[in-house]
């Protein structure tokens, strides 16, 4: 069952990527990257994360792209003379690199797979323990990565006052 | 007292620091004083280490004081320290007392000059490098001072830089110096070879053990030291820079090129007796080219019109006898001549300055005469001066040259003979410049007859007291055939005690009448006596056909001298135009050089060198013209370049 | 179960498909997009890895990533309108001024 849900998600979530990326209009771009967002959500559902999906919901395809849809509107460039970059050979290596790179970690992907330490308990448990995988996630964030978080929060206040001042308008004087 | 021998050579660099570094608003007068104070400073110590040296027991008389350790470097050390013995102790105070006497004298020459400060921060140092040099207990410190004033020579000689003639006599100087002290050098890396020192107290009293008599390595330890000394002091053929030399101040060249620098060979090769005992034929060297050398600038000093040449030859020629002395291993004549060429020499020199100081710069004998009445103190200090270095007695000159040419005698009498023509010639030339200077008509200038004034105290009174030096300073090495007691050579023969006997002096008393009465009974046993007597006799004659000629010849007949040189035309122009010997220098050496140098400033300097640095900065401006076309300004080539890098990372680490 | 290398290599096409499009679109919102979508992949993977690893660090990461790619494109739009009212344009063929 689950098996067959990820397939069809998976499916999904590919077609929408590659309509971003070939979409000639941004909106429509923009619009299916919404929903490649709420696809990642289901994944992360399967992968025992609800916490993360739902705030990839809440703050990807809640906040980003609304921001993204905004600020196209604000520009009016949807609509793009053509579609691709002028330059040829840039696109033809980009390419080749783009698949070189496919293959690259495809493989490595296939062929080794991880050394790392398993942790005993799994995440269903380590989900069911702490009360619900928010819970976990919260205990996790604020004791053994309470540094990280901190200086995130001012990382954001950078960005903010950073995006604010360069969106600025300037002032006649 | 002893203890104190460093003061002696520090005192004059205490004199360099304070006028140099502290004292550039002092006035005149306080930086001549304090120049002069330091210097006599150093005599009174000087005075008093001889005190203490002259009660301990002749034998005893070898003291080292040392400092501090110079160069600890394994098996080869050097300490920082100074020899006190007979030798040292006769060069300090000639040395410390003489310079005295100049720096008073160069309060009242260098009086008008703008560089009065470098001056006596120059002379200040010069008379502390000379005296580490007399001073030094190994060769390594004596060569200090040898390079020092070396250097101050050059600094002091070029004093007047901004013009071209004394800057090109400075360097001169120098590198003449210098190639006498490549042959020190080597010299002394053969000494510590043999060795395994350069300290006085540890080759000389030992050098009979390592040096077999008349061997190659004391032969030629010997000759290129002999070199060295030869740069120094101007013998042939390194004697070229001394004439040039006389760009200077006339005060410097009264010091340096008269009295103390241009000795210095002369110390040392006296302080290597125990070497040169060793290897007789560069004793046989020595005295040849001292000889030769004394004959060549005499007949050098006769057609010389600049009064101060005439007295550079007349110095070559002087330096030339000590070296005789030295060759004939009579050591302490040539030292004894060495102390009173000192005092009559700077005498000399000095005198000559109060002269040209009076006719306001003039050199030129043609253009003096009859100064006589005009400057009395001058005319009679010169006066005394040129009898002493004629060799009259009872001068000082008398007694020091004849004790030289008695040892020549002893050697050989064919040194003897050209030692005997010289001073005819001495005589001669040296009284040809009085004669013409201060006798006869005179044939100033217009302008600088009016102005003609004799010095001031400051510049008589050195004067004065040279004279009276040049007077009695014979008297204390009186021969005993003459009734003297010889002191000054018997006080100096412990350091030359390894020198093959001279002469045998009967032992007498001090001079008196019993003395004289002892050396009369003496005659009647001795033909030695009787020889002695008669080659003091001939020195003697020799002296008085010498003024007799001069006399003759510039005063009685001026013409005559015109006369003799338009008929022997060719020798006189030889010798007037110095024998050619800095045009043949020029030839052979400094023009190749100057061809070489172009060359290698041309091929190598030009092109190889600048052209790699050139070539460094072209290399880097033409890979950067390269390089930058990866600058495009789009952002997605930089993405591309980035893409680049992680396949180029994944395929690294899939395929190790 | 799904096995891990399912999921990575959706997470390698997603992300090869973000890369393509860095490099072939000219339009600076749509390249900002793709590397939206290239962010995306990797937490995909981070999550992936940290189910098949039995750990919460994964997830935690996560977090932070996604909180820094909001940064980043909140400041990133800002440039972006900053340069359309400078050059008119969003076409990054046309902005090129740091060429040498």
């Amino acid at each position: 069952m689950e098996g067959i849900i990820f397939y069809i998600i998976a499916l999904v979530t590919i077609i929408a990527a590659v309509r971003v990326v070939m979409g000639r209009n941004a909106i429509h771009s923009a619009l299916w990257l919404v929903l490649v967002f709420f696809c990642f959500g289901a994944l992360y559902v399967l992968l025992q994360a609800e916490f993360v999906a739902a705030i990839q919901v809440i703050v990807y395809a809640g906040a980003i792209m609304v921001l993204f849809l905004f600020v196209i509107m604000l520009l009016r460039v949807d609509r793009a003379e053509e579609l691709l970059s002028k330059h040829r050979t840039q696109r033809v290596v980009g390419v080749l690199l783009g698949i070189a790179l496919l293959v690259g970690i495809g493989v490595t992907v296939m062929v080794d797979l991880l050394p790392g330490k398993a942790g005993e308990k799994s995440i269903e448990t380590l989900n069911a323990l702490a009360g619900g995988n928010t819970q976990a996630l919260a205990e996790k964030l604020f004791t053994d990565y309470l540094l990280p978080f901190e200086v995130t929060s001012v990382l954001l206040l950078a960005a903010i006052v950073g995006a604010v001042i360069l969106a600025k308008r300037k002032e006649e004087k | 007292m002893l203890d104190l021998i460093w003061l002696v050579p520090f005192l004059p660099l205490c004199g360099v620091v304070i006028n140099g570094l502290v004292g550039i608003r002092f006035p005149k007068w306080l930086t001549g004083t304090i120049g002069s104070l330091t210097v006599c400073g150093s005599f009174l110590v000087s005075c008093g280490v001889f005190y203490e040296l002259i009660q301990l027991p002749a034998a005893e008389r070898v003291k080292e004081v040392i400092l501090c350790q110079w160069i600890p470097s394994g098996d080869f050390v050097v300490n920082l320290g100074f020899l006190v013995d007979p030798l040292s102790m006769v060069m300090l105070l000639t040395v410390s007392g003489v310079s005295f006497l100049i720096h008073v004298y160069s309060i009242g020459y260098m009086h008008e000059d703008e560089g009065f400060r470098r001056y006596f921060v120059y002379l200040n140092l010069f008379v502390f490098f000379m005296l580490m040099l007399v001073s030094a207990n190994s060769f390594l410190l004596m060569f200090v001072g040898w390079e020092g004033v070396g250097l101050c020579s050059y600094l002091l000689i070029g004093f007047w830089y901004q013009r071209q003639a004394p800057a090109d006599a400075g360097k001169k100087a120098f590198v003449v110096n210098r190639v006498g002290d490549y042959g020190f050098l080597l010299g002394m890396m053969l000494i510590f070879v043999t060795f395994g020192s350069l300290d006085f107290l540890k080759v000389f009293p030992v050098a009979h053990h390592y040096l077999p008599y008349g061997g190659i390595t004391a032969t030629m330890i010997t000759l290129l030291l002999f070199i060295g000394a030869c740069g120094k002091s101007a013998q042939f053929p390194l004697y070229i820079w001394l004439p040039d030399a006389m760009e200077g101040p006339t005060p410097v060249s009264a010091l340096i090129h008269a009295a103390t620098m241009v000795t210095a060979g002369v110390y040392m090769v006296a302080r290597c007796n125990a070497l040169y005992v060793l290897a007789p034929l560069s004793l046989w060297v020595v005295a040849i080219v001292g000889v030769g050398t004394a004959l060549y600038a005499a007949t050098m000093g006769l057609t010389q019109f600049d009064i101060k040449r005439v007295l550079a030859y007349s110095t070559i020629s002087q330096l030339g006898y000590m070296f005789l002395a030295c060759g004939a291993g009579a050591f302490a004549a040539g030292i004894f001549h060495l102390m009173t060429h000192a005092f009559f020499k700077a005498l000399l020199f000095l005198g000559a300055g109060s002269v040209m100081h009076a006719l306001s710069g003039e050199l030129d004998i043609r253009k003096m005469g009859g100064l006589r009445k005009q400057l009395p103190w001058t005319h009679s200090t010169f006066l005394i001066g040129t009898l002493a270095i004629a060799g009259i007695a009872p001068l000082a000159g008398f007694f020091s040259k004849d004790a030289i040419l008695w040892g020549a005698f002893q050697k050989n009498s064919w040194l003897w003979l050209v030692g005997a023509i010289t001073a005819l010639l001495t005589a001669l030339y040296m009284f040809r410049a009085v004669f013409m200077a201060f006798y006869g008509k005179p044939r100033l200038d217009e302008h600088v007859a009016n102005h003609v004034h004799e010095s001031p105290p400051v510049m008589i009174l050195p004067l004065a007291v040279l004279a009276v030096l040049s007077l009695v300073g014979g008297w204390i090495g009186i021969p005993p055939s003459l009734g003297g007691g010889e002191w000054f050579q018997e006080f100096l023969a412990p350091v030359f005690k390894s020198a093959v006997p001279v002469a045998v002096h009967h032992q007498a008393g001090g001079l008196s009448l019993v003395g004289l009465a002892q050396a009369a009974e003496a005659f009647a046993h001795g033909e030695e006596l009787s020889l002695e007597w008669a080659l003091m006799g001939v020195s003697l004659g020799v002296a008085i056909v010498g003024i007799s000629l001069a006399y003759y010849l510039y005063l009685k007949n001026p013409e005559a001298p015109g006369k003799i040189a338009g008929t022997f035309k060719t020798p006189y122009r030889i010798i007037f135009n110095k024998y050619y010997m800095d045009e043949i220098y020029n030839a052979i050496f400094v023009q190749p050089i100057r061809r070489v140098s172009g060359w290698l400033w041309h091929s190598v300097d030009e092109n190889v060198i600048d052209g790699t640095a050139n070539g460094a900065g072209r290399l880097c401006t033409g890979l950067s013209a390269i390089l930058k076309r990866l600058q495009t300004g789009y952002v997605q080539n930089y993405a591309i370049w980035m893409l680049v890098g992680t396949v180029l990372l994944i395929a690294y680490y899939l395929f190790r | 179960m799904i096995p891990l290398s399912h999921y990575l290599c959706l997470s390698v096409i997603l992300f090869t498909l973000g890369v393509l499009g860095v490099v072939i679109r000219r339009n600076a919102i749509v390249i900002f997009m793709c590397i939206e979508l290239m962010l995306n992949a990797v937490n995909l993977s981070f999550v992936a890895i940290a189910r098949s690893l039995s750990s919460l660090d994964g997830q935690v990461i996560v977090l932070l990533v996604m909180t820094v790619a909001a940064a980043e494109a909140a400041v990133g739009l800002a440039i972006i309108i900053s340069i359309f009212r400078t050059k008119g344009t969003i076409n990054v063929d046309e902005i090129n001024l740091l060429k040498w």
